[in-house]
């Protein structure tokens, strides 16, 4: 198939099965902004695979009009780790919630990462256990009261951002479900990427987590609590587009340009392609109120080659040079002896 | 060299190794049956190791063996008892020499039997000849390890490395003894160590001296010859039962014309399956060494749905861990082979000793109703056969298939009639037609019940499935009770239409008659050898061995109802037993039972078939 002729749009990623997400829930939205990044990728829809595990997100790819797969809870790096080595020739997105791939499939998931698998991982965070109604998550904020917490939480969250950076990830990304054009935009940056690239999604519960990240959406404020970075470009946020990033000793702080002598020379200008992740923490860990919180993609370092582009390579390299080309080559090769 | 005079021939003879786990008597067994094989011998091989990789030096425990049976007729096991022990030290002694026939022969290096030597080893006196009351055998106390510093004494090794080397003594004095030549070794240490000829030289030395001492000592013992075994004509080679199931699942991915994809953890005794799939890229296997055993199904199972021969290997925890995922298998309907490489349990239990007590947790465990098809190997060289049977029916029936082998097979290694490639049946994996533009992913064959098989990337056929019950035909995500109960009854009658596509049970020794042996999987061999011994001695006896666990073949019934008893042999606390009980409740089944990590001897058999058959 030639690749210039294919003009899909959002809808041939439709599929015919009803959407039974609750009213309201971030997940249509993602969904919504996935068909449309799907749509402008030029890439064949039956190359596509989409592999999850369980949860509310993980039900993902029966709205898919593409190839699916739904897992078994934790599992579905595992899973599209073996779609993506079996054939590298698809392209293989993994859904994922905070539950499903930092807790019980945490082992996965920083081990796909570490190998750097040619896959898109898109983890729906929405600090609380939807699917089994309300149980706190290991990225739910300390002190969280929810049905398993009810006098608050006692265990500090993880950051998925710095799980990645800590498995040598070299893609991440991240995005708010209400903010459409920012999330299908590091969708396809996403699925450019050769390598394990991981897209956190901030996503809101209506249910059992509702507002949870209303203080970083909300509309009025948002331009002032949200940074959305672009590489190459001046961390520059605010509503009246004045504030920015600098660098203050080993950290960073936040300024307005014309204030205390800063002058826009002197905004930080965001290198995604940084192999040495120190900046890239930083804005992984960025929160409110001292920070905004930061979008886009904050690491996207290009590897010449991932894990499924090896293996291939290894075996045509092997193949090339040995002479056993078949099991009856094999099974005769090395010591034998005639029985007549 | 004269040629020895009192040279005598031999049926069969069964010669023990044993020394310490760092004593390298892995290796000098493995030579010599390799010789063996070489010389056309039938043999069978039985390496037994501690779990630890090195146990404390010089005890019990720490104890590695190798037994080789090898013989001038078939042979079906590694033999009970030796007739020759090769002991390097006194823990070996100590150890093996309960497993010595009487009036057999021990070497032992005399040079070893120091007093911290023979205390570690557990003796309270000076004389472990006495006090082990090895009087009637023919010992032999050879100083193996003066010797092998004598023989290398000029060539500039260290001395570690020069003791290192002292099995290679022991292996040149059981050469002659058996009147086997040394030039396989020799161009194995030639391979082995091709970037430092000081070492070829020096285990080529050693090997010679201790050849050489032997014949110097011929006083003491007589030699012995076995000659070539009448074997069926063809090509052969020496396989061990992992390297075997291995090379049986390339040959399937080969004959179903699809690449073959191993997910997989490292795990006792199953890691040689996963070692012998990573270095076969020149065939195109892909192997992914995952995180963890869950890793390891999952990534095959991922592997399936894009359309590959899959497998995952592992053992009895392993299993356990990859259970959930198993059912996810069974309810997606996707091809995969799940080899279990049995070993002593629960829990971690023992590691590298044998047992075939995962047949409930292939059977069951898993959560719901859950059928998978199980095949079991019964010896090292059809673990071949059965892998590529269970990629048959995993492929040709679009379900998980469970080979269980266990560690007795995995380890050991016995000679292996190469096939032809072109003998073996073709396997026809139930792809969609591609052009198929209604693909219905539940549309099923109307004969052996299999799904169709879509492939990513083929244009028009995307579909989903996953872990949720599906709707016959459609596969879309259904919660309707009656729709549930017709999927059941799919998936349990798909694997029971095997029967339609596996072998009759087969009987050998008397059709009809006393008594019938049962077994499955491993302990074919010793079966087959204490039938044998029974049918000698004038029992009516048969023996049926299964290899086809679910579904049991056909004709179970007609078998079971031509014999007064049916006895049945496991390496578990009755489990196939008691399987049997359910799957065919009209017979009455004693039993045979063995749980302490080893196999069966012949022996044992033979004396508890007597008492069963001759209580009434």
């Amino acid at each position: 198939m030639d690749i210039k002729t294919i003009q899909y749009t959002p809808k041939d990623f439709k599929s015919d099965q009803e959407v039974r997400w609750c009213p309201g829930c971030g997940d249509h939205a993602v969904l919504n902004a996935i068909q449309r990044a799907m749509a402008e990728l030029s890439i064949p829809k039956e190359k596509f695979a989409v592999i999850s595990g369980i949860g509310c997100s993980s039900r993902f790819p029966y709205y898919m009009n593409t190839y699916g797969f739904h897992g078994i809870h934790g599992r579905a790096g595992a899973i599209a780790s073996g779609v993506k080595v079996a054939n590298p020739e698809l392209c293989v997105w993994q859904i994922t919630g905070d539950g499903d791939a930092m807790a019980i499939g945490g082992n996965h998931f920083i081990h796909e990462i570490r190998r750097n698998i040619d896959l898109n991982v898109i983890l729906f965070n929405n600090e609380i256990y939807g699917l089994t109604k309300g149980q706190y998550s290991p990225t739910s904020k300390e002190g969280s009261k929810t049905k398993t917490s009810p006098f608050g939480t006692v265990e500090p969250p993880f950051k998925p951002g710095m799980l990645v950076l800590g498995a040598m990830g070299k893609f991440f990304a991240r995005t708010i479900d209400n903010n459409i054009k920012v999330t299908v935009e590091v969708m396809k940056e996403a699925a450019k990427f050769r390598g394990t690239s991981v897209v956190e999604v901030l996503q809101n519960c209506v249910i059992y987590n509702d507002q949870v990240f209303a203080e970083i959406s909300d509309k009025q404020h948002k331009l002032d609590r949200q940074l959305v970075v672009e590489h190459g470009k001046k961390m520059i946020f605010g509503t009246n587009n004045d504030k920015g990033i600098v660098q203050d000793g080993l950290g960073l702080k936040v300024v307005t340009i014309g204030q205390d002598g800063y002058t826009e020379d002197d905004i930080l200008v965001h290198n995604a392609h940084d192999p040495n992740p120190y900046i890239h923490m930083m804005l992984v860990n960025m929160q409110l109120p001292e920070f905004p919180v930061v979008f886009g993609v904050i690491r996207a370092v290009q590897e010449e080659h991932t894990y499924d582009a090896k293996v291939e390579h290894q075996i045509a390299s092997v193949q090339s040079k040995s002479v056993i080309k078949n099991m009856d080559d094999l099974m005769n090769s090395g010591d034998t002896w005639e029985v007549k | 060299m004269t040629k020895k005079d009192n040279l005598i021939e031999l049926e069969k003879v069964v010669i023990k190794f044993s020394g310490d786990s760092g004593d390298g008597m892995q290796l000098t067994g493995t030579l010599f049956s390799d010789t063996s094989a070489l010389l056309g011998n039938d043999l069978a091989t039985f390496p037994d190791y501690p779990a630890e990789i090195r146990a404390p030096q010089g005890t019990v425990g720490g104890v590695s063996g190798f037994q080789v049976h090898f013989g001038h007729s078939k042979v079906n096991t590694p033999g009970d008892y030796a007739d020759v022990l090769v002991a390097m030290n006194p823990a070996a002694l100590k150890a093996s020499s309960k497993w010595t026939r009487r009036g057999g022969t021990i070497i032992i290096d005399s040079d070893s039997l120091t007093e911290k030597n023979l205390q570690k080893a557990g003796y309270l006196t000076n004389d472990p000849i006495e006090e082990d009351k090895l009087g009637d055998f023919n010992i032999i106390q050879a100083p193996i390890s003066t010797l092998t510093r004598e023989t290398l004494k000029d060539t500039g090794l260290d001395a570690k490395s020069i003791i290192r080397s002292k099995n290679m003594f022991a292996l040149g004095m059981v050469f002659w003894m058996f009147d086997r030549p040394m030039d396989h070794s020799f161009e194995f240490f030639e391979k082995k160590f091709k970037k430092n000829p000081v070492i070829v030289e020096a285990n080529k030395m050693v090997l010679k001296a201790g050849y050489n001492y032997a014949e110097t000592i011929e006083a003491l013992t007589p030699s012995f010859r076995v000659n070539p075994a009448p074997i069926p004509p063809g090509r052969y080679r020496t396989l061990s039962g992992n390297v075997s199931t291995a090379w049986g699942l390339i040959a399937a991915a080969e004959k179903a014309n699809l690449p073959l994809f191993l997910g997989s953890y490292p795990i006792t005794p199953a890691t040689e399956i996963l070692q012998e799939l990573s270095g076969r890229k020149d065939l195109g296997v892909k192997v992914f060494q995952a995180e963890d055993e869950i890793a390891g199904i999952c990534t095959a199972i991922g592997a399936s749905f894009a359309g590959r021969l899959a497998a995952t290997s592992t053992s009895g925890p392993g299993l356990a861990l990859k259970a959930e995922a198993m059912g996810l298998a069974v309810i997606t309907e996707l091809p995969l082979v799940i080899v279990n490489v049995q070993r002593g349990g629960p829990s971690t239990g023992l590691p590298t000793k044998t047992e075939q007590a995962d047949l409930m947790q292939a059977l069951y465990g898993r959560n719901g109703e859950s059928p998978v098809a199980i095949v079991a190997a019964s010896s090292p060289s059809n673990c071949f056969d059965y892998a590529f049977e269970a990629s048959r029916l995993a492929l040709e029936y679009m379900t998980p298939v469970i080979l269980l082998t266990d560690g007795y097979l995995a380890n050991g290694s016995e000679p292996f009639r190469i096939p032809k490639m072109a003998e073996l049946p073709t396997i026809h994996p139930r792809f969609a037609d591609p052009s198929n533009q209604d693909y219905q992913p539940y549309a099923r064959d109307e004969k052996t019940l299999a799904r169709e098989w879509a492939v990513p990337g083929t244009p028009g056929q995307e579909h989903r499935i996953g872990g949720l019950e599906k709707m016959n035909i459609t596969g879309t995500v259904s919660y309707v009770p009656e729709n549930h109960q017709v999927m059941v009854d799919i998936r349990e009658k798909k694997i029971q239409g095997m029967q339609d596509s596996i072998p009759e049970l087969s009987v050998a020794g008397e059709q009809e008659g006393d008594a019938l042996f049962i077994g499955w999987g491993s302990t074919m061999g010793h079966l087959a050898s204490a039938t044998h011994e029974l049918l000698n001695r004038g029992y009516k006896v048969g023996h049926a061995h299964f290899n086809y666990i679910n579904p049991l073949p056909k004709n179970v019934a007609e078998v079971f109802g031509r014999y007064k008893k049916l006895i049945v042999c496991e390496l578990n606390m009755g489990q196939f037993a008691d399987y049997l009980r359910i799957k065919h409740q009209d017979f009455k089944y004693h039993q045979i039972n063995k749980v302490q990590g080893l196999p069966f001897t012949v022996q044992e058999l033979v004396d508890k078939f007597e008492q069963i058959v001759e209580g009434n």
